[in-house]
């Protein structure tokens, strides 16, 4: 029961709390008490009518009194020192109705001046519930390190006085399109690295989101890509094994997440969206289908490249293009891309040679792919994929011996 | 809140300015400062003129030039006004929109005392 409103509270409580203090570090420390004392007192008690009025009127109080207690910090909060000499703390409310700041909250977390691995970190944290050792093992960095990272964010939005508002009208396409792009990228986290729970944390974000601003088209877009790539999740590996989309056990798909992504979907289009989100998802929507419609996915491919400029988006172009026109076509415009570095580029030119035959090229190709990839079920995969080609065309003996997959260490 | 910008220029990009363009940022510039959230703000002149103090070996070592020497020096401070970092960062934004060529580093001001009463 705790648990439960731990997670649907901790972001709303420590929004409200920013918004009175206006100290990412005190209202954390203050909610944290708050949680503790419920725990504590609730269980013998019984829980108040109102859990989240009683935790945030407990935490502001908890704050007043340490603010008390460390007087030093009474000159730097200046609205405290205000509302402090007035000697007000307020008494419990049950039916007080403290609106919902997690809006404002997440703008603050996701602004531009703050880091990008800063901000995925604080929205973690504050919107998330997450504890500071859970984010730091989600991205394999040590716990000092994360620490260090969330502390310096959370001063640098004190002290630079990074505000805690949603953006005015003209600023808010750009903010917005930050506070996505967190939260996509906190949803790839878990996917690519098979870490589910970021995908769930992530989607819970999203949701808070298209609740929050219902009438943005990209959130409801993003929450749909999201869910939609997510009702795949347990299709996407077999024993530990990647499965590639057309090979997946459909069976398994989570059908109620891809019909609500599908509904969320229709309500962005609704909106007249059009943004990179929404493009996504219709795409992520259009890969379901059984036959699929290749000629609409490239469709909307040129669309998104069009808007993003981006050479990845251009390479799923040439993928669609691919199924259309054929894998000659489909290499010409991967010739004109800039990707030597990206794994996935080696591994779509690989599988277009190997198409075409041209094996001694797919074979170097498909090593490339192998010597950018990371250990791991997506590594395995493209092992097999090269074995069972060299098997295929008698080539023998694999090229890749294990001091030749990766690269050399650096001295 | 106080917050100074810190403007960056680069010797490269300027030397190679027509008169007429030293006018159009000066004039823009001009505009800036002249405004009621613009309490003041300093020129340097350029880094050539600058004398570095260091202290080396228990004495200060005096060196001609910036302590920096870079393409990029410090061509002065615009101090804003401002409810917070947006407030101050637009500025920056039309400041830049002058294509002045550098770059400008907003930091917010330490208002407090150096010694406490």
């Amino acid at each position: 029961m705790l648990e439960q409103v731990f997670r649907d509270d901790w972001g709303r409580v420590v929004a409200s709390l920013v918004g009175y203090l206006r100290d990412i570090e005190l209202a954390e420390d203050a909610a944290q008490e708050a949680f503790a004392l419920a725990a504590e007192r609730w269980p013998r008690d019984g829980v108040p009518s109102n859990p989240t009025g009683w935790l945030i009127t407990t935490a502001r109080n908890r704050a007043i009194d340490r603010i008390r207690r460390e007087r030093t910090l009474v000159a730097k909060t200046e609205l405290l020192a205000g509302e402090l000499q007035e000697g007000m703390e307020e008494a419990m409310d049950e039916t007080a109705c403290f609106p919902d700041e997690r809006l404002e909250l997440i703008f603050t977390c996701c602004h531009p001046a703050l880091a990008l691995d800063a901000q995925v970190g604080l929205t973690l944290r504050t919107l998330g519930g997450l504890s500071t050792e859970e984010i730091a093992r989600a991205f394999l960095v040590p716990f000092e390190t994360m620490s260090k990272r969330l502390t310096r964010a959370k001063h640098k939005i004190r002290d630079a006085a990074i505000p805690f508002a949603v953006p005015p009208e003209h600023l808010l396409p750009e903010r917005l399109d930050a506070v996505l792009a967190v939260v996509y990228l906190i949803f790839n986290e878990g996917w690519g690295g098979g870490r589910v729970d970021l995908s769930t944390e992530a989607i819970r974000l999203g949701r808070s989101l298209v609740e929050l601003m219902p009438d943005e088209a990209e959130a409801y877009g993003l929450l749909a890509l999201m869910l939609i790539n997510h009702a795949r999740s347990a299709s996407r590996f077999h024993d530990g094994e990647l499965v590639l989309l057309d090979d997946q056990d459909r069976s398994r798909w989570d059908e109620n997440q891809i019909a609500e992504g599908r509904e969320l979907l229709a309500r962005a289009l609704a909106l007249r969206g059009s943004g990179p989100y929404v493009i996504q998802a219709a795409i992520a929507d259009l890969h379901l289908d059984e036959p699929r419609d290749w000629e609409e996915i490239a469709l909307l491919y040129a669309k998104l490249e069009e808007i993003t400029s981006s050479a990845v988006v251009a390479m799923n172009r040439a993928i669609a293009v691919a199924e259309i026109e054929g894998p000659e076509a489909a290499l010409a415009l991967l010739g004109r891309l800039d990707l030597a570095e990206y794994r996935y580029y080696h591994s779509t030119r690989a599988d277009l040679l190997r198409r075409l035959g041209r094996d001694e090229e797919a074979r170097a190709a498909y090593a490339r792919a192998l010597e950018l990839t990371e250990a791991g079920p997506e590594q395995r995969f493209l092992e097999s994929r090269l074995a069972d080609f060299l098997e295929a065309t008698g080539t023998g003996q694999s090229p890749l011996t294990d001091s030749n997959r990766r690269p050399p260490p650096k001295m | 809140m106080k917050y100074a910008l810190l403007i960056y220029g680069n010797s490269d990009v300027l030397a190679a300015w027509p008169e007429e363009e030293w006018r159009r940022v000066n004039a823009g510039v001009a505009e800036v400062v002249a405004r009621p959230d613009v309490p003041d703000y300093l020129r340097l002149q350029g880094p050539s003129t600058a004398t570095t103090l260091r202290n080396e070996q228990g004495g200060s070592l005096l060196t001609d030039g910036p302590f920096v020497d870079s393409k990029d020096f410090l061509g002065g401070f615009i101090i804003v006004e401002a409810e917070n970092l947006d407030g101050a960062l637009a500025v920056a934004e039309e400041l830049q929109q002058l294509r002045m060529g550098g770059a400008i580093e907003v930091r917010p001001v330490n208002e407090e005392p150096l010694v406490r009463a």
